[in-house]
Parts: structure tokens; sequence; C-alpha cells
């Protein structure tokens, strides 16, 4: 049982990891097709090598640890980035329970009654990463980076966890599986909180800082952000811990209101065949929302940062209150608790 | 005032409206934007496997021409090095010795001819001051070097090969020459 466990830790590890590779490639390939550019193209067929050139190249890179800093909140920084964006990929179903040699083994490694809950803790967790290492570097861009990184991600995750509890009552359930399921075939939740969807959509951009939130890195006022001190597999694990969490907030929304891992017409198959169908379509749907994330990216110039708190604060909240206030009525209409 | 172009819009500062004020209306008309470009021709050129056609008029590096007999046209007058405003050209006149006739079309050459790459301009004027048409400039590009000093070219590579000789004939039609 441990071992299996293990086995699941390893193999979902190096597939969030491996993910997070390739959306790196993604991403640059996304960024030349709407550019009108080809991207990279010497590494390999479909430059399918490129990220592997690319963390040999950080590798290479000379590690320095500037003076002043304080050492090892320096070099604890990333690692807690990585760590919490790697976390939350233990609580999320990735298939129905496939059977090998007669044992049925869970696609997911822990299966928490609170997923949702370990969820939100983990992502309030992740602004340690970047405000500790921003704060050991020393150096006023790279706090004012953070400052706005957690300050966005704190007031985000607001909205965000408002809409969750909305899915949270629909599903009277907690646990991300029962969610899952609760959205058999094509019964996804989008089509009962379409606006639910689009902010909690928005939150999940700005909980990655990714653009059109990326204020914590924006070039051209504050250098590099939160990382400017850093450089080689430091600054990698930075970088890497955001494209994971990429992966993972597509996986969440999906997993929310895209339906997880069913799929229409999913009641003609059974067994390891549904498994595999299963998340086949899991991981289609979390590239597509992916390639929406970097569509967005190259689409929409960044929001001053009034702006940015007005939309979270005044906006976002506020719709998400009255949308959560509206589900409430109708749930307690139709489970009769007026009549 | 009316404008000149037709084009120009007043700026107004009234509110935005509903829609406006969502975002949303306007981030999918941009997105669509972006989503017409994904199906839009490349304007990318992979380098070393496809070069740009260059103009006829392009100046490139230089090129010391020899005559039909594979003599060299250059009798280092010295009229290049006078009229390069960069001060790129140096060269070393010689006298042609006994048995020497068949690779200097003079009685006077160059011993030595250097152009500096770093300090040309590319303007053309050693060219135009040639009265022997001995050097051209040519649509090749003056390759990178880890040296500066890589870059004072001498007569081993400025003087075309004979197996291997630069069709300057485009260069000869073009400008003043052209008309002449």
């Amino acid at each position: 049982m441990i071992i299996e466990k293990l086995i699941l830790v390893i193999v979902i590890f190096a597939v969030s990891i491996l993910a997070a590779l390739y959306s790196t490639l993604l991403e640059r390939k996304a960024a030349a097709w709407f550019q009108d550019r080809i991207g990279p193209n010497r590494t390999g067929f479909f430059s399918l090598l490129q990220p592997l050139a690319d963390g040999v190249k950080m590798f290479i890179k000379e590690d320095g640890i500037p003076l002043n800093t304080d050492k090892w909140l320096f070099i604890i920084g990333p690692g807690i980035a990585m760590f919490t964006s790697l976390i939350t990929s233990t609580v999320i179903p990735w298939g129905p329970d496939l059977e090998i040699f007669g044992s049925k083994v869970a696609l997911q490694i822990a299966e928490f009654d609170m997923g949702i809950l370990f969820i939100m803790g983990v992502l309030s967790i992740s602004v340690y990463g970047i405000m500790i290492g921003a704060w050991a570097s020393n150096n006023k861009y790279s706090l004012y980076g953070a400052i706005r990184a957690s300050s966005q991600m704190i007031s985000y995750e607001l909205a965000m966890g408002l809409i969750a509890i909305t899915i949270i009552m629909m599903t009277g359930s907690l646990s991300l599986r029962a969610i899952v399921e609760s959205q058999h075939g094509m019964n996804w939740n989008i089509f009962y909180q379409p606006i639910g969807f689009v902010v909690f959509f928005i939150c999940a951009l700005a909980e990655t800082n990714r653009a059109p939130f990326d204020l914590a890195e924006c070039e051209s006022e504050l250098i590099g952000g939160y990382h400017t001190e850093y450089g080689s597999m430091k600054l990698g694990f930075y970088l890497f811990a955001e494209y994971v969490n990429m992966f993972i907030s597509a996986a969440i929304i999906s997993i929310l209101f895209l339906g997880g891992y069913n799929f229409p017409g999913m009641d003609s198959f059974s067994g390891n065949i549904l498994a595999i169908m299963c998340l086949g379509a899991f991981f289609t749907k979390i590239v597509l929302i992916i390639f929406i994330f970097m569509w967005i990216r190259w689409t929409i110039p960044r929001f001053r940062y009034d702006q940015l708190m007005h939309l979270g604060w005044k906006k976002l909240i506020p719709i998400a209150l009255i949308n959560l206030m509206i589900t409430g009525i109708i749930i307690a209409f139709t489970k009769g608790w007026f009549n | 005032m009316q404008s000149l172009s037709n084009r120009s819009k007043v700026v107004s500062n009234k509110p935005m409206t509903f829609l406006e004020r969502m975002y949303l209306p306007v981030i999918f008309g941009g997105m669509w934007i972006t989503f017409k470009h994904l199906f839009k021709k490349n304007v990318t050129l992979q380098y070393p496997e496809e070069q740009k056609v260059f103009a006829p008029v392009y100046r490139g590096q230089h090129v010391l021409k020899r005559d039909e007999q594979g003599r060299e046209n250059c009798t280092a007058c010295g009229l290049c090095a006078v009229a390069c405003p960069a001060e790129a050209i140096t060269m070393i006149a010689g006298e042609r010795k006994k048995g020497d006739e068949d690779k200097y079309r003079e009685e006077k050459y160059a011993e030595v001819y250097e152009i500096n790459m770093l300090r040309c301009i590319f303007c053309g004027l050693c060219e135009e001051a040639c009265p022997k048409e001995a050097i051209f400039l040519t649509d090749r590009i003056v390759p990178s070097q880890y040296e500066r000093e890589d870059f004072i070219m001498g007569k081993d590579t400025l003087v075309e090969d004979m197996n291997n000789r630069i069709d300057i004939s485009l260069r000869q039609m073009t400008g003043k020459r052209g008309e002449k």
C-alpha cells in the first residue's frame, strides 16, 4: 500500500514537472505563433529537447549569492516556492480507479475529505516563497515585487475562496473527488456557474502571477521583481514554480468547473479503458486551459496597480458574494427549506 | 481645425460605459485579434538556410578584381585610400619584376593592400575613385571574427580567386557608373 502510494507520488511529481517543462516550451512556441514568428526550432523534432537545453543552461550559469543577503533565507526561498507549488498536486484526483493485477489503484495520492481547503491553504503559503526570497535578497526592487505579489495574492484569494464556497455548496462536499464525481458526463459546473467560472479564472491568473496580473515581475518598473538577485537554478526554481503553479491551477479550474476527468459519453466505457480515457480527457482540458493562459498573456497588457486592487476588491469580491447569495437562495428553494 | 489625414480622433474624458467598465468584451475582442494571428504567415527568415536576396545597390565586403587573363587590376595609385572617409585603406606599392607580367597588369602593383573592416563604413567611395576598376563592393557579408586584428583584411582575402570569380556586373550597372 505504501509502496503503491510512493510510486504514485513519484509518477505524479514527475508528470507535473514534465508538464511544467513542456509548458515553458509551449509558452515560447505560443508567443511566437501569436507574434507571427516560428519560435524555437533548433533542438530536435518540434524542438522537443528545448526544455532540456534550457535546464542545462540554467545549471551551467554562475550561482552567486550577493553580499549583505540573509544567506539561508536566500537559499530556502526558491525551495519553498517550488515545494508549495508541487505539494498541491497530491490531492488532485487524476482519474477513476485503475485496476492493476486485480488490485484497485486510486489515481489520487491523498484522498482528503477537505481537498479544496488544503489547496486554498497551500496557495496562501506559497506567498512565503516569494516574500522570503525577496526579503533575503536585500534589494528594494525585489521587495517591491514581493509586496505587490503578496498583496495581490491575498486580495484575489478572497474572491477565489468565495467562488470555491459556491461550488462546495452546490456539491455539498469539500472533497475534490466528490466535486468531480458530481459533474458526471457533461453535467459540468460551468453551465450552472458561468459568472463564477469567469471570476475564478481571473483570480487564478492573479494567483499564479501571470499576465495581465504579473505586476510582481514587471520588467519596466521593477527590473525582474522578486527574483532580481537570483541566478542559475535558484532563478530556475522560481520561474519553474510559476509554471508548476499554472499546471496545478489549470487542473483545479478543470476540476471545479469543467468536470475534471469527466467527458460526455463516458458511460459506454468501463474499467481500465475508462480510466485511461478519463486521464486523457483531464490532460486535454489542462493543456487547453494552459494555452488560454498563454493566449491571454500575449494579448492583454499589464494592469496598473490601482486598477488591479480596484478590480479585486471592488468588483470581483462583490460579484462573488452576490453569486454566492443567489446560489444559496436557489439551493434553499430547490431543497425545499421554505416549504 | 480640420485634420489633413482625417484619421485623428478627438480625445474625450467621458466616463466609461458599463460595458467598457466590464473589460471583458474588449478583452475578447483583443483575444480574437491575437487568435487571427495564429494563422498568419510567419515573417521569420531561417537565416543560415534561407538568405535574403540583396538589392543590386547593396555594399558589402570588398573584392580586388583581376582581368580576363588573371592579372590584378590594382596599380596601387592610392586614390581609394585618399577617397576613403574612414581611412580604412592602406597600401604599399611595389615595382613589377621581370616575369611577373602575367600576375600584375601594369608596372606598379600593390605589395600590401589592407582594408580595416571595422573602420570601413561601406560608403563605396573607393569603388567610385578607382580608375582601374580594381576594387568593388560585393553582396557578401563581412564574416564575424573573435579578434579585432582578424578584421584587417589583406590581399589574401580581398583579391578574387581565378577559379571562383566574383560577379560584380550588377554593381557596374548601378549608380553613376550605369549612366555612363
